[in-house]
């Protein structure tokens, strides 16, 4: 692998840049949940992009198998956070997260 | 300034405008469309990374599947998004503060050290095999236990988003075999004892008594 400008550092501030974005995005769009799913997502993907650039400047294939189970998980977190926003749509005609004060009793 | 690493600032830039298109836009529907453009972006990041399987499932995964999914949800769902946006810059103040805070915080984590200007070979042996084949030759061999838990994972994500949204219609009318054959003949007929009554005629009362 030839030098090519392009280092670790870039990598890294590449992902830190996309995770204070997305905590932006989650502080900004609080009251809408299906934003608030996709800047989750921005924070996985976020954290996988660390990953793999450590995988590759190390030299180091565990780091890529990591990424390949945070991609199954973030998967079945989506799909499951999707399914419970419809039934919270179904039963409550609305996503506004400051109206889903039920269990404060 | 060579190929590579103008490809990189290309994907990088192209990626965080499209992540704070998602944050920002008012549409849902384009918001989701951005996170396709983010995560293809990203994708491409990780071919310049030289991760191409994971690069591939990231666009079949998140591309192909996630992202329809939420499309789908997006579509469905009948939401007001003027009343969503009600105090979105108010949060804005805070929200910077903290996006910031991270930022620099990270920041001064990289930069105590790791600042690695070449990346360090990987092993011949998985320089022969290839990206796809080292990572099938890990998750198979010293990652089996784990790929079998997120399989199971994957299968309760599964079961559970479908037990979450079924739903029985009310109105609607089934049959249930089981009962249907263990039905008795007691259960479909019912026997009435009725005593015979046998009326006794009426003589009628008066002889012009209407009908003639």
């Amino acid at each position: 692998m030839s030098a090519n400008g392009i280092t670790l550092y870039h990598y890294l501030t590449l992902g830190g840049f996309l995770f204070a974005l997305s905590v932006v995005g989650i502080f900004m769009n609080r009251r809408n949940l299906i934003v608030l799913l996709m800047a989750i997502e921005l924070m996985l993907l976020a954290v996988n992009m660390n990953f793999v650039a450590f995988s590759h400047y190390l030299g180091d294939m565990q780091g890529q198998v990591f990424v390949f189970f945070i991609l199954t998980v973030a998967a079945a977190e989506s799909a499951i956070g999707l399914a419970i926003l419809v039934v919270l749509f179904r039963n409550r005609s609305t996503i506004a997260v400051d109206e889903l004060d039920t269990l404060k009793g | 300034m060579n190929t590579i690493s103008a490809l990189f600032y290309l994907f990088s830039a192209v990626l965080l405008v499209s992540a704070f298109m998602v944050i920002t836009t008012r549409n849902t529907v384009h918001a989701t469309l951005y996170l396709v453009l983010a995560f293809f972006n990203a994708s491409c990041v990780w071919m310049l990374l030289q991760a191409e399987f994971l690069a591939i499932t990231l666009v079949l995964v998140y591309v192909g599947a996630v992202m329809v999914l939420f499309l789908f949800v997006v579509m469905m769902l009948d939401i007001n998004t003027d009343s969503m946006r009600e105090g979105f810059w108010a949060n804005f103040p805070l929200a910077g503060f903290v996006g910031v805070l991270i930022a620099l915080e990270i920041a001064l984590v990289m930069k105590a050290g790791f600042n690695l200007p070449v990346a360090r070979a990987m092993d011949p042996a998985v320089l022969k095999m290839g990206n796809t084949h080292a990572l099938g030759v890990q998750i198979y061999t010293q990652y089996l236990y784990p790929l079998e838990v997120a399989a199971v994972l994957l299968l309760v994500a599964m079961v559970s988003a479908i037990a979450l949204t079924l739903r029985k219609r009310k109105d609607s009318k089934s049959q249930n075999p089981g009962e249907q054959v263990r039905v008795k003949a007691g259960d479909r007929l019912r026997m009435v004892q009725m005593p015979a009554t046998i009326e006794a005629p009426s003589l009628p009362k008066t002889p012009e008594g209407g009908q003639a």
